[in-house]
């Protein structure tokens, strides 16, 4: 009972919120083109979470995530400009978005060879890659954005009435859910987050695995980063600045545990749009982005706390 | 009892610690039972007993670690209730355990007075000079030769010791209980320490002194107390003793039928190991185990039966060896090419090196076998959970069904979970490490049964186990083991287990 609870509350809280403004707000919220909207701005945000929620099952951390997101974005615009000069189009972008999408797949290799080739904790490898991938931006173009004015389509693109960046969210949270549930790589996220030594006693080849989570990690921050390029219709080297800390927030509040062995894609889905829909809540009603802080750093307290409560009880039923 | 309790006639003023009656379940297990234990002052009281005996028990209860279900404890003729560290502390007993205790980045004088700082003139400020003072003092005292201002890290470990005991002595300790205090000295630090343990019983301390080789007790205790399974079983004067003496109150068990009849029919070589050595301490070791054949591994903890284990199955680099199986050479060199060559390694901490807790049971189970079920690229939940269900019913493991995770079940059905995993690897050659730590009775001699199983289905198995009962009763052979090597491998029904003891506690006469 206590499991069903549990993982019904981010659930529930969701639909409690979306309530509670469809009330107060009915002519503004209550409208596909707000709904539509919320998703598009949740689409960057939750596919990079699929990629964290991975690494936080395995019981590591990458906070380099936002730093990675801006080189990323970088990489490729510069390549689609080196192609195709100050205003590059059609082929041009193709390949840019392509080498941007490779550029964050070879950023999180390297962090997931850091890890396991230097025995080095996630947390520091990714504290200094995040410094890294950031400098680097910035002495791409001493500073300052690349200007890209016919990338649009990512962002623009609608198919069926939907947006790109939508489905591609939506494709990333189905493959990412069948792989972490039907995949050894799945499998083994959570036998290694679980219990690391044990996982290599079974046989798992941990540091191979390791590395594999964090490249497919930098793949989908590459991807979530050609569509933010998209949305500018520029590469910012300030992009994603503390993105890191509402990634892992989203992450958290779906219930995965930073020990590790515990976390669900469906759980950060709902992690991630509860976020968003409060965000965009808050914005509607009025409420200052700073307002909006106190009240996300709330919600992570308490989203934790009873999730650690309601595991606790349940922990004691057991031994009873 | 057989305890010939002579130390009961002394006088209040000649006992530093009298413990009675004590008695501590866990779980199902009784840990102790009615265990009076009793230290006069100014001696050595060496405690010994097999691996499980309840020696850490006593002396956790001793150091207010954990409660007694039962008992009472007197020290320095003061009834004393010991509900945490501190308030033994306070009551003079000092503990050193085998892993010292210290702050290595800090002198030693810091280390002394860690906790109980004295301050200077200045507040948060620590008075260094006076720490140091006093600890020099202390420490001519008893003529220990140290450096107060030294930095422990770039101590020899025969120094750390000292340090550890200077600790004690400033907190006004009488009684210091000391773990296997010798097993990471060199013999010549271990020289040293026995002196400085005699300089202390001179000053009329007292000194527990916790250790698995009985040729150092012999010539350094005064009093000598042995458990067995929880229970103590002598407790008196070393001078009526010897080794041999002592062994047989160690293993002085009777083998009733506990141990079920195999049909043993032992083949040809299934395993051939060759010269093995690794950098974690195993030292030339050879054997072979055939099919059908029970081979046990006995020896003292530290002794590297683990490590032996570690070596063949990749998790520590071999220095030089060879493994052979069913006639071919294998080269290992990690847990997943020996689970590839059919090797199974059921590990001793089941908790740290075996499951994953809060995951699922059936994933447990089938973790190393993913691809040997033919879920090498998708993993199918409903056929894994059937296929994981039959192997539970094999060996009855009592569980909320196979999603349920691991840490629902009891410590027996955990293990089983683990037994169950390599049952399904269809392994060739099974190491089994301590399989029976931590299950109750009724759990390990189903686990009898089962290794008797595989072993008429052909397997080969090394069986590696503390408690000699259970070799005995088991095994078909038993290969001793002291500091990384082999010292026997010997015939359990043409020898004796004090035989088995005395190879794996006595170092060869010179």
């Amino acid at each position: 009972m206590n499991k069903l609870v549990r993982q019904l509350l981010p659930f529930g809280s969701l639909i409690l919120i979306i309530c509670i403004l469809s009330a107060l707000k009915p002519d503004t919220f209550l409208t596909t083109d707000n709904f539509l909207n919320v998703l598009r701005r949740s689409s960057v945000n939750g596919i990079i979470a699929v990629g964290m929620t991975a690494v936080i099952i395995s019981a590591g951390i990458d906070l380099s995530v936002g730093s990675m997101m801006a080189l990323s974005g970088m990489v490729g615009a510069w390549v689609m400009i080196v192609i195709g000069g100050t205003n590059p189009q059609g082929a041009a972008l193709v390949i840019g978005t392509f080498v941007g999408i490779v550029t964050g797949l070879a950023c999180g290799s390297l962090n997931g060879l850091f890890i396991t080739k230097l025995k080095l904790p996630p947390f520091i490898v990714t504290l200094g890659t995040m410094s890294t991938f950031r400098g680097i931006s910035y002495v791409m173009n001493a500073g300052k954005p690349y200007n890209i004015p016919h990338y649009k389509y990512l962002n623009e693109g609608v198919v069926l009435g939907i947006p790109i960046s939508v489905l591609i969210f939506a494709v990333i949270i189905v493959l990412a859910g069948l792989l972490l549930k039907y995949s050894r790589l799945g499998r083994y996220t959570y036998a290694i987050g679980s219990n690391r030594e044990a996982a290599f006693h079974a046989g798992v080849n941990v540091d191979s695995y390791l590395i594999r989570i964090y490249a497919l990690t930098g793949l989908v921050v590459g991807i979530a980063a050609m569509i933010t390029t998209s949305r500018a219709v520029s590469a910012q080297p300030t992009a994603g600045v503390t993105l890191e800390l509402d990634i892992i927030a989203a992450v958290v509040i779906g219930g995965a545990s930073l020990s590790g062995g515990r976390g669900t894609i469906i759980g950060t889905l709902i992690g991630t749009l509860l976020i968003s829909f409060l965000r965009n809540g808050c914005t509607l009603l009025d409420i200052s982005t700073n307002v909006q802080l106190i009240v996300i750093g709330a919600i992570i307290i308490v989203a934790v706390a009873v999730d650690q409560l309601a595991r606790s009880k349940a922990a004691a039923g057991q031994t009873e | 009892m057989i305890a010939t309790t002579d130390t009961n006639r002394l006088s209040d003023v000649e006992i530093a610690l009298r413990m009675r009656g004590i008695s501590k379940k866990f779980g199902p297990v009784q840990a102790l039972s009615d265990v009076s234990f009793t230290v006069r002052r100014g001696t050595v009281h060496a405690l010994v007993g097999e691996n499980g005996a309840g020696k850490s028990t006593l002396m956790k209860i001793l150091a207010g670690v954990y409660q007694p279900d039962n008992g009472s404890i007197e020290i320095n003729g003061k009834q004393k209730v010991l509900s945490k560290p501190t308030e033994a502390l306070s009551a003079g007993i000092s503990m050193i355990y085998q892993e010292l205790d210290l702050a290595e980045h800090l002198t030693v004088a810091e280390n002394v007075f860690l906790g109980m700082e004295l301050s200077g003139r200045l507040p948060f400020i620590m008075d260094q000079k006076e720490m140091t003072a006093q600890t020099t003092k202390l420490a001519q005292r008893f003529n220990f030769k140290i450096d107060p201002t030294a930095i422990v890290e770039e101590l020899p470990m025969g120094d750390c010791q000292i340090v550890e005991i200077l600790k004690s002595l400033m907190r006004n300790a009488s009684i210091i209980v000391m773990d296997e205090p010798t097993s990471s000295l060199s013999e010549s630090e271990a020289a040293i320490l026995f002196k400085l343990v005699r300089t202390l019983r001179e000053k009329r301390l007292s000194i527990i002194y916790i250790s698995h080789r009985l040729e150092e007790i012999v010539g350094l205790a005064d009093d000598v107390s042995v458990l067995r399974d929880g229970r103590m079983v002598h407790s008196g004067s070393m001078a009526n003793l010897d080794i041999p003496k002592i062994v047989h109150y160690m293993v002085g068990r009777e083998l009733k039928d506990f141990f079920p009849a195999r049909n043993i029919n032992i083949g040809e070589t299934r395993v051939k190991v060759r010269n093995l050595s690794s950098k974690n301490g195993v030292e030339d070791i050879s054997f072979d185990i055939r099919k059908g054949e029970i081979v046990g591994m006995a020896g003292l903890i530290g002794a590297g039966r683990t490590q032996v284990a570690r070596a063949l199955f990749g998790i520590d680099r071999k220095t030089s060896g060879v493994i052979e199986l069913d006639g071919c050479r294998l080269e290992i060199n990690s847990p997943n090419d020996a689970i590839g060559d059919h090797i199974a390694f059921l590990t001793e901490d089941r908790k740290r090196t075996g499951l994953c807790l809060e995951l699922p049971c059936s994933w447990n189970v089938t973790l190393p076998n993913l691809v040997a079920i033919g879920m090498k690229n998708i993993i199918k939940p409903g056929r894994e959970r059937l296929i994981v269900t039959n192997v539970a019913k094999r060996i009855s493991i009592k569980w909320l069904g196979p999603q349920a995770p691991v840490d629902s079940l009891s410590g027996g059905n955990q293990q089983k979970i683990l037994i169950a995993r390599w049952l399904l690897a269809e392994s060739k050659f099974m190491i089994f490490d301590e399989p029976t730590r931590g299950i109750d009775v009724g759990a390990k001699k189903e686990v009898y049964s089962l290794l008797n199983e595989l072993a008429e289905e052909g397997k080969a198995i090394l069986f590696i186990s503390s408690e000699l009962p259970e070799l005995f009763g088991i095994a078909d052979r038993i290969l001793v083991m002291r500091r990384g090597r082999l010292v026997g491998n010997v015939n359990p029904k043409k020898t004796t287990q004090e035989e088995v003891m005395h190879l794996a506690a006595v170092e060869a006469a010179q």
